[in-house]
């Protein structure tokens, strides 16, 4: 789950005070009758970002995406995109575009004249028209398609015609729902990279909505994490993923085990919990901040922890099972390892070696351990 | 294909009710006799279900129409029936066949025929036009209101189908006499002094057939809207494109299977319609109904009026093959 947007040079926007944020997200809120879709909702994108929201069905991620574009006008709060006030501007009226989920192609228009509709309603001289969308239909590799209808296309080749259709038009934001959601898994991995790549080609700002975690990883320079209509992480997928706030954003994204426990040791420097859900102290080497005696949980990912026969000879980060299931991956294994409380845990070790894991086997008795940068604390 | 129907077992072709009933009935020995002897034949049960319909053609409709088209090129005579046979024995094992074009030729040359023609699609025409922009608009409300108000309106476009379709056009004259419920309103109100004469013109006509064809019009262009994607409008307007052009550009061409559907079945009974320009229109209102019945009750030609019907069907089937072509090519899209 390596992210493949490159960091840019020097320091990222988003960490900049001084930076002039493309997009501002002011405390909107959305209510249809009683149902609250969006809850107050901040969230500053800057130009070129690739910004994944992120979230299940239902969290509100496609409605903040439709108040952006314009299909939605926010209960209260406001959207300013390059400095506008968006309230009441139609969406025919926005410099935005979006590619829809369905993709939403005109079903008795060509490709061309699909990709050229757009143009079309500003104005433009025919020969741009055509030079425009040849240019973009040969970026999506689609010129040899130029006259076919939408339904004889591709599931992925519809999508590319969709792409092009919301880039001709050379939008400084382009909002995508769901893009690669009708997409098998291949074709998907795929045409990840190459809206990457075509995203940083284009220095296009990327608002993206999806439920994919793995997607949003690979795609994003940030991703907002919602539920229930609330962001309630905003960071970029290494900080997410390493760094989550709280148990829901540690669960959501990716694999993690979570150990109930007590503060008994709390220093700026280091914190030791104890669990009896682990069956002994954790040790973090980082401080926390954290109410006293308050329930806390220790999230640790299953690729951080390691699995031993031998007893490690450190005293903290400690614990001792037994290997209930093994799962080969190929790369990696999978072994689920209940330990004396009952607590099943998951730990994964990359096979570097072929006969890796035949040291470790059903049934066996192991100690895992980890290092103490690895947990994170997570309050309620 | 038979062939290969034939070849699948009989358990995966029914569903577990079908089996049950076929199961019951092969108990019975009239039908497993029945069975045996049809597929004796080559003719096995799809057949024998798909071959009723095309019976009831054969019988109800292409039975008669060849019997009209016999008369229509037929000679008149003053007896019963008021026709010549076509074939005749002529003696010394001759079969005659006397076909006379004399019936089709008086069509052509009498200019009542052409001007009754003309005047017919002229009518049909501007009613279908008049039916589309009224249910147009109609058809679209319908379409795009709350799913509860839908079934309303939807029920108010059929209701008047409950009502006996004579019934509906005498109402008219109640409506549009001189001293009928419009003219009577707006001499209550002072608008005029004189009653407008509705009754009995052009107008009566038009206003018949648009009521009563309506519904045709507005049931499969709302079939049509209704099932259109409306990300497709969201996404022209995300496109830049106003409404009014969204509608011209994305809505109007996608309905295009739909006008054609209502606009075909608004126009062809509306050419050949007899009974609204009958009740409602003036004595020299020249339809091409009227025509026909005058030929077959007044005037007692039968030959000439089968010989009327027959150019009128031809009139006919041109706009319906058109209408099987635009549908071809709809499903194609």
């Amino acid at each position: 789950m390596a992210s493949s947007a490159r960091p840019e040079s020097g320091t990222p926007a988003w960490n900049d005070p001084q930076a002039v944020p493309y997009v501002s997200i002011e405390r909107v809120t959305k209510r249809f009758g009683d149902f609250v879709a969006v809850n107050d909702v901040s969230l500053k994108i800057y130009q070129r970002e690739l910004f994944c929201l992120l979230g299940g069905s239902g969290c509100g991620k496609t409605t903040l995406l439709r108040m952006l574009a314009g299909f939605e006008e926010p209960s209260s709060g406001r959207i300013l995109i390059d400095g506008v006030d968006m309230a009441g501007i139609p969406p025919y009226e926005r410099p935005v575009n979006m590619m829809f989920q369905s993709y939403a192609l005109f079903p008795h228009m060509t490709v061309e004249q699909n990709v050229a509709f757009g143009l079309k309603q500003d104005r433009i001289a025919k020969a741009e028209i055509l030079e425009r969308v040849a240019d973009m239909l040969e970026l999506v590799k689609l010129s040899q398609f130029a006259r076919r209808k939408p339904h004889q296309l591709s599931g992925g080749q519809r999508q590319r015609v969709a792409l092009a259709r919301s880039l001709v038009k050379r939008p400084k934001l382009l909002l995508l729902d769901e893009p690669l959601g009708a997409l098998d898994k291949k074709l998907r991995e795929h045409t990840q990279f190459e809206l990457v790549n075509l995203q940083e080609k284009l220095g296009v700002t990327f608002v993206v909505v999806t439920h994919d975690q793995e997607e949003a990883m690979t795609l994003s320079t940030r991703i907002g994490v919602m539920n229930q209509g609330e962001i309630i992480q905003v960071g970029t997928p290494k900080d997410i993923y390493e760094y989550p706030n709280s148990k829901f954003v540690a669960e959501f994204i990716g694999n993690v085990n979570m150990f109930q426990g007590r503060m008994i040791e709390d220093l700026p420097d280091r914190v030791r919990i104890e669990s009896a859900e682990m069956g002994g102290i954790v040790y973090v080497d980082h401080g926390v901040s954290s109410a006293p005696d308050a329930t806390l949980w220790a999230a640790i990912r299953p690729e951080k922890i390691q699995i031993s026969i031998e007893r490690p000879e450190q005293g903290d980060n400690v614990t001792h099972g037994v290997v209930k299931e093994i799962a080969y991956m190929g790369d990696m294994s999978v072994y689920l390892v209940q330990l004396d409380s009952g607590k099943m845990v998951r730990v994964t070790q990359p096979n570097v070696y072929r006969h890796a894991d035949d040291l470790v086997t059903w049934d066996q008795p192991v100690y895992l351990h980890w290092h103490p940068s690895s947990p994170v604390v997570l309050g309620e | 294909m038979t062939a290969l129907k034939a070849q699948a077992p009989h358990g995966q072709r029914h569903s577990a009710g079908a089996q049950l009933i076929l199961r019951f009935l092969q108990q019975f020995p009239p039908y497993r006799w029945t069975q045996a002897r049809l597929l004796r034949w080559g003719v096995r049960g799809r057949t024998a279900v798909v071959a009723v319909p095309y019976f009831w053609l054969l019988l109800f409709f292409l039975v008669p129409f060849v019997i009209v088209l016999k008369i229509a090129f037929s000679e008149t005579q003053i007896a019963s029936p008021p026709y010549q046979p076509l074939l005749q024995w002529a003696g010394e094992n001759m079969l005659q066949i006397k076909l006379n074009l004399g019936n089709f030729m008086f069509l052509v040359q009498d200019n009542l025929y052409w001007q009754a023609y003309l005047n017919s699609i002229k009518v049909a025409a501007i009613s279908t036009l008049l039916c589309l922009l009224l249910g147009y608009p109609l058809a679209y409300a319908i379409a795009r209101a709350s799913s509860t108000w839908r079934n309303i309106l939807l029920m108010m476009v059929i209701l008047p189908f409950w009502t006996s379709f004579l019934l509906r056009v005498y109402a008219w004259i109640g409506i549009l006499k001189n001293n009928g419920l419009i003219n009577n309103f707006l001499m209550w109100l002072g608008v005029i002094d004189q009653p407008i004469v509705m009754l009995q013109t052009d107008f009566a006509i038009y206003v018949g057939i648009v009521y009563s064809y309506l519904p045709f019009m507005i049931l499969p262009l709302y079939a049509n809207l209704e099932k259109m994607d409306l990300t497709l409008l969201e996404a022209a307007a995300d496109l830049g494109c106003r409404p009014l052009r969204t509608f011209l550009t994305v809505t109007l061409p996608l309905s295009m299977p739909g006008i054609v559907a209502g606009s075909m079945l608004v126009f062809i009974p509306a050419v050949g319609e007899f009974v609204i320009p009958a009740l409602l229109g003036g004595p020299d209102s020249l339809m091409i109904g009227r025509v026909l019945w005058t030929e077959f009750f007044n005037n007692r030609d039968w030959p000439v009026a089968s010989a009327v019907a027959i150019a009128l069907l031809l009139l006919l089937v041109i706009p319906i093959v058109l209408l099987q072509r635009a549908q071809a090519k709809g499903a194609h899209r």
